[in-house]
């Protein structure tokens, strides 16, 4: 019943994993911001056209779900549809291009030595995990917990209902040809890292994922660093 | 009567003035008649919405081939909770929707299940065709020159619906698009089957909370042809009523049950 014929999508970015890998010229030494990202902490913070943000996976394995706006207009946000249907793929590596929901470019991948990052599996929330795991589970934290302090607390204009399928960095959520999606061992280790060049004025707003209820962040949630750059 | 005017001859007379014709007849026959409440045919390309409660079930049925039909689902009782895609597809862990898969909120709540199906695979990527795809796609078919015939986007189709119940472009969620499918190789790149909806291909969801559905049946943006060519959609609306202790859906995965109960428990509040 489904083996009819397929056509190819138009692809503008390769997906293979090892093609895909580039280190970055960029030395740490020289980034305007370190900033040390707790494990299961959230984050809301502004990031500047043309700067230059790293996310560095210090323990390996750690999903960092991240949701980007246009801070000038936050109705403007990341779109995993737009971006995968304008790379006709899945998975996010160096050249995918993010996408608004108004087509526009917000940030382009200019690095990653991990090679695979999610956008299909979105953020985990208390609701979530009633479904997936068990509804004694409902008291765990979550990112979206995360991501309603974070706005709650950030006079961003941000709220609920802005909280859209957002990408998982770090993490690998490999689909299968018969349509099967996994949660599978991350790709990531110690010292991966993926590096963005941010296309317009963004708010980013970040959960570093608590999720313990499946191998996402290899059941031990650790801190990441992120690294800024300003544009030369 | 000037050939401008041709569109009401087909008007009602005054004294039959209700023309809600039984269009399900056609295509759904088999529903029981005392339970079905409206039927549409929708145009390739066209755009509808409806608040309907739990129970309700909508009865999709391609009338040609190459079908689409895009889906969002908002609760009635707070548009807040929506249809979330990452949320279902991990749950199910499924790239792909079939009977037994249920479209679950944010909220961890059955909205909708996939009751009936004949196609085995509905595409839950949420692509859009959006009017600067479809002009470069299709070249301009603008209402001055084509009017009715002009061509319409899915995403513009679903801004005005969604529009009409006070939501906004920054609501608008990642749609089902039922009938489509879209399959990905082992190194993530999409694929679009052309042939896999013929004419009268059938889908079925239940609405499993009160909810709004808004939907349009424009191109899938992956379909390859090279003419803007979408398929009428029936869509029949029945009492089909919430799902029963050995529904299907239920059952088919335990992921499922809980979204269902948790849908369960908030009929009850």
């Amino acid at each position: 019943m489904n083996s009819t014929p397929a056509t190819t999508a138009s692809t503008t970015a390769s997906t293979d994993l090892a093609s895909t890998l580039k280190a970055s010229p960029l030395d740490p030494a020289t980034a305007t911001l370190r900033h040390r990202q707790p494990a299961g902490e959230p984050w809301l913070t502004e990031v500047k056209q043309g700067q230059t943000l790293r996310i560095l996976d210090l323990e390996g394995n750690q999903a960092v779900d991240i949701i980007f706006y246009n801070r000038h207009e936050v109705a403007e946000h990341y779109s995993a549809s737009e971006t995968l249907l304008a790379q006709g793929s899945i998975y996010l590596s160096t050249g995918s291009v993010l996408l608004s929901n108004e087509g526009r470019p917000m940030l382009t991948i200019v690095a990653d030595t991990c090679g695979r990052h999610d956008t299909l599996g979105g953020a985990c929330a208390a609701e979530s995990n009633t479904v997936r795991y068990a509804l004694q589970k409902k008291f765990m934290h979550s990112c979206r917990d995360n991501y309603l302090l974070a706005m709650a607390q950030v006079d961003a204009g941000l709220s609920k209902r802005d909280l859209v399928p957002n990408i998982n960095f770090f993490m690998n959520v490999p689909v299968t040809p018969e349509g099967g999606l996994t949660f599978a061992d991350g790709v990531s280790a110690p010292g991966k890292y993926v590096e963005l060049r941010a296309e317009m004025d963004l708010w980013m707003l970040v959960s570093n994922c608590p999720q313990l209820n499946n191998p996402c962040n290899a059941y031990n949630p650790t801190p990441v660093e992120f690294l800024i750059w300003d544009g030369a | 009567m000037s050939e401008h005017a041709q569109h009401l001859l087909d008007n009602p007379p005054a004294s039959n003035p209700v023309d809600a014709h039984p269009h399900w007849q056609r295509f759904a026959p088999e529903l029981p008649a005392d339970r079905v409440v409206f039927s549409e045919v929708v145009p390739g390309g066209g755009h509808w919405s409806w608040r309907l409660s739990r129970g309700m079930a909508l009865r999709f049925v391609a009338l040609d081939a190459h079908a689409n039909c895009s889906v969002v689902l908002y609760a009635a009782h707070d548009p807040l909770e929506r249809y979330n895609m990452p949320d279902s597809l991990k749950a199910q862990h499924t790239a792909h929707y079939e009977r037994g898969h249920v479209l679950m909120s944010d909220m961890g709540r059955a909205m909708a299940s996939v009751t009936e199906d004949t196609s085995g695979w509905h595409d839950p990527f949420g692509g859009l065709l959006d009017a600067r795809r479809m002009a470069a796609k299709y070249g301009d078919k603008r209402f001055e020159a084509a009017r009715n015939g002009m061509h319409r986007s899915g995403k513009d189709g679903l801004l005005i619906e969604i529009g009409k119940h006070g939501l906004g472009a920054r609501d608008l969620i990642a749609p089902v698009n039922l009938f489509s499918k879209v399959s990905v190789d082992d190194a993530g790149r999409f694929h679009f089957h052309t042939g896999h909806c013929p004419a009268g291909s059938m889908v079925e969801l239940r609405l499993d909370m009160d909810v709004i559905v808004a939907i349009s049946t424009a191109p899938h943006p992956l379909d390859p042809r090279p003419t803007y060519a979408p398929a009428k959609v029936g869509i029949a609306a029945w009492r089909k009523g919430p799902a029963p202790a050995d529904d299907f859906c239920r059952h088919f995965r335990p992921e499922c049950a809980r979204a269902l109960h948790n849908s369960d428990v908030l009929a009850l509040c």
